[in-house]
């Protein structure tokens, strides 16, 4: 009954985010500069399931162009690096992304279902192939270097992405806004029905979800030193997020963010003990999940909670 | 023909019937009556296989078919036209009443068949190459119909059929379906319209919570009071 | 006054004409039943008045004002709601949430959440779903569910309300619940064109009856006239 009395207590939650909040801002005082640079990796995942989730959540248009939002804002990194400071190249980043997705949210948003997932997937490659085809015939090179930062500048940059992405979506969440968007998940022609402007609001959403992506992108870019399209526009980043958020479950906030912790931290572990198998075992953990546990980790931790009370 | 004998069925944990009991000579019309969510939609869902009963028995044509799959259960001779009709929506109409002779042996013969459910339905021959998801909804009602009939089946089990179909659709429905019966095709009718379900039917069965509270002969229980004040509106 | 007008509408998919030149106009304060066999064409019309479907001819104004193919939602801003006839709740969302957001999003002036909040209530009250308001959509009994998509249309303020097939499914107790609730609905100032199979309501809430088939206007008329008339009996109601 004590600990059910706990987590049901009104500040008990906000004073453990506070907590997690200054041991992360803390963090690199104290520990190796290798779990920095792996809780910044996590956090890029974090970042992009929680932004993939703010749109593909509630309105259930699962969507592939994650990989197109990333890599523009790794290539405009590479673009302005050198030229424009860093706050200023990660905010472009994150406003080209944004102004595409608006460009693809006009294109695609109309279509239903499968046709989306498989669209935003082709409109993701497509730019990668055109970039590669680009560098080929007319830059000459293909690939670009990428000013290098300090990893500590790096990790609280994407700390404070991650911070805003939060607020975003919690904020998103609570608004009326947030209620429709999952009344367009639910019947959109029901929707648009009772008055609420479904294209816009849909365009709007994929837009800032895109926008965080977008400027995730840009700071990465600099960790990695060179970049190439196939490096920025790697399909895994469009793909990674949709599964992370299943395995963490979509119906609560804290689900992608969990879902994508546990996700990035079990592919450290397993690309250095299982190097060989551990996309296998992904796919094996993936399988369960979708078997066992259709609501994720949230699923899971609803059912606890109901049958800690109930019992 | 049928033999439904205390049969209790869950919805996961929630029950839905208890101890239900009916009985379906051949070539009669048995009708079942109840309000909306009596667990009447349970019930053929039950006897054709698509919902497991927690215990009791069904029985169709001397063997248990509880218990069995679906289509075996068809491939016997029961057939079921869900509420709505459920017609494939992706499907043109003539493709529907196709996949209504799936068993091997109706498959042989569905050139034919397909032209009788047209001398019946000339409604659907018009619409043949039409998708299914284009039609109305009483026009999908008319196609489930039309399918149920390709399998050459020896029980039918209708669920509400008359469901937002205009007036003079319901009038040619019920006299379909006494056609069906004069031809030697058992029926058992689960309807909301009351007055017409038991006016053809031999004999009927009301379900209320789960539970039969009243059977016997259909003329019996049009003068029932009962029946009369909560279904007849009288 | 009249409320909604419509000149030679027409609906063509491809090859199939789904509604060809219908004209109709409704009146404020009228209750207009709109009936005829299955495939007629029905809720196509509804889908165009609504804005679902854009119309392939032929006018539609609201108010005086052109409404064809504008978009649902500035339809419905504009005063026009709607039921559909198989339904199109938001299932997993709570009974009051379905109808909350109609109030925010469906009013044309400007409302904030404890206003919305207010009408949403007074409207579960209305229709009689206050009990269930925290109820998930889709673990309501059909009857509930129809109140439900009433309510919802309702909270967006119309001065025309469209249901389809509000009667389908119900029985007799239903039916007569569901007339009272029109009836109130009119008394409350709402103007009403519904699609409707059981006769038994148009009969006795309806203040005129248009008859479609085939996607043609085959009759109009006062209740009285149109099941009197040959044409109608023939192709819909049948002898009886």
């Amino acid at each position: 009954m004590d600990r059910v009395k706990v987590i049901s207590n009104r500040f008990f939650l906000p004073g453990l985010l506070l907590f997690i909040l200054i041991l992360l801002t803390t963090m690199p005082l104290f520990v190796q500069p290798y779990v920095v640079i792996l809780l910044t990796t996590i956090i890029m995942y974090i970042i992009l399931t929680l932004s993939w989730s703010i749109f593909s959540g509630p309105t259930r248009y699962i969507s592939l162009a994650s990989a197109a939002f990333f890599g523009v804002g790794v290539y405009v990194s590479a673009m302005l690096g050198q030229v424009l400071p860093l706050p200023v190249v990660i905010a472009v980043g994150g406003l080209v992304s944004l102004m595409l997705a608006l460009f693809i949210g006009l294109l695609t948003l109309r279509l239903r279902g499968m046709y989306f997932i498989i669209f935003t997937f082709g409109v993701s490659e497509l730019i990668r192939h055109f970039l590669l085809w680009w560098e080929t015939n007319f830059t000459g090179t293909v690939g670009r270097w990428v000013v290098a930062v300090d990893h500590t500048t790096v990790y609280y940059v994407m700390l404070i992405i991650f911070m805003m992405a939060l607020l975003a979506a919690y904020l998103v969440r609570r608004s009326k806004f947030g209620l429709a968007l999952q009344s367009i998940g639910e019947y959109e022609e029901a929707a648009v029905h009772i008055g609420i402007n479904v294209t816009i609001l849909k365009t709007l959403t994929f837009a800032l979800s895109a926008f965080f992506m977008g400027a995730a992108g840009a700071i990465m870019a600099t960790r990695w030193t060179y970049i190439d399209p196939q490096i920025a526009f790697n399909p895994l980043f469009s793909f990674m997020p949709v599964l992370m958020a299943i395995f963490g479950g979509i119906g609560q906030l804290y689900g992608p963010v969990l879902g994508a912790t546990i996700f990035a931290l079990l592919e450290e572990v397993l690309t250095t003990e299982f190097p060989y198998y551990y996309m296998l075992l992904f796919g094996i953990i993936l399988i369960a999940v979708i078997l066992f546990l259709p609501g994720g980790l949230v699923g899971l931790i609803q059912r606890w909670r109901r049958g800690g009370l109930e019992g | 023909m049928l033999e439904v004998s205390q049969l209790d069925t869950f919805y996961g944990k929630t029950q839905a019937m208890w101890g239900v009991s009916l009985s379906v000579d051949e070539k009669q019309i048995v009708s079942l009556v109840g309000a909306n969510e009596a667990g009447k939609t349970t019930l053929l869902k039950t006897i054709c296989g698509i919902l497991r009963p927690a215990s009791g028995s069904v029985t169709f044509l001397g063997s248990r078919i509880d218990g069995l799959t679906p289509h075996s259960i068809v491939e016997l001779g029961v057939s079921y036209v869900p509420e709505g009709g459920k017609p494939f929506t992706e499907m043109t109409v003539r493709e529907n009443l196709e996949m209504g002779a799936y068993p091997y042996q109706a498959w042989q013969h569905r050139e034919e068949r397909i032209e009788q459910v047209y001398q019946v339905f000339p409604y659907l021959k018009s619409r043949e190459g039409q998708l299914a998801s284009t039609l109305s909804g009483g026009e999908r009602q008319m196609l489930a119909m039309g399918r149920s009939l390709m399998a050459r089946p020896k029980l039918i089990m209708f669920d509400e059929p008359s469901y937002g179909l205009a007036p003079l659709m319901v009038k040619e429905l019920f006299r379909f379906i006494t056609t069906l019966n004069d031809q030697g095709i058992t029926v058992l009718l689960v309807e909301q319209n009351v007055r017409h379900a038991l006016e053809i039917a031999d004999g009927a069965y009301v379900l209320e919570n789960g539970r039969i509270v009243l059977e016997g002969k259909s003329s019996d229980l049009l003068q029932n009071d009962h029946i009369k004040k909560a279904y007849l509106g009288l | 006054m009249r409320l909604l007008e419509g000149e030679k509408v027409t609906k063509n998919f491809g090859g199939l004409t789904a509604v060809h030149n219908v004209d109709f106009d409704i009146n404020q304060g009228e209750i207009v039943g709109l009936i005829g066999p299955n495939g007629a064409g029905k809720t196509t019309l509804f889908n165009l008045i609504s804005g679902a479907l854009p119309a392939t001819g032929g006018e539609i104004r609201y108010k005086d004002e052109r409404i064809t193919s504008l978009k649902p939602n500035k339809i419905c801003k504009k005063g026009i709601a709607r039921t559909f006839q198989l339904i199109k709740l938001f299932a997993n969302m709570k009974v009051f949430e379905n109808v909350f957001l109609a109030s925010l999003f469906g009013v044309s002036t400007e409302t904030n959440k404890s206003n919305a909040k207010k009408e949403s209530e007074e409207l579960l009250e209305f229709v009689g779903l206050s009990a269930v308001k925290t109820t998930a959509a889709k673990d309501l009994t059909l009857a509930n569910q129809k109140r439900l998509e009433v309510a919802r249309a309702l909270a967006t303020r119309p001065e025309l309300l469209l249901l389809d097939e509000l009667m389908a499914g119900l029985n007799p107790t239903e039916v007569a619940q569901a007339m009272e609730l029109v009836t109130r609905i009119r008394d409350k100032g709402i103007t009403v064109f519904m699609i409707e199979h059981v006769m038994k309501a148009i009969m006795s809430v309806c203040n005129r009856i248009m008859v479609l088939d085939h996607g043609v206007k085959i009759a109009e008329g006062t209740p009285g006239e149109i099941t009197t008339n040959k044409k109608v009996i023939e192709v819909y109601l049948g002898e009886d």
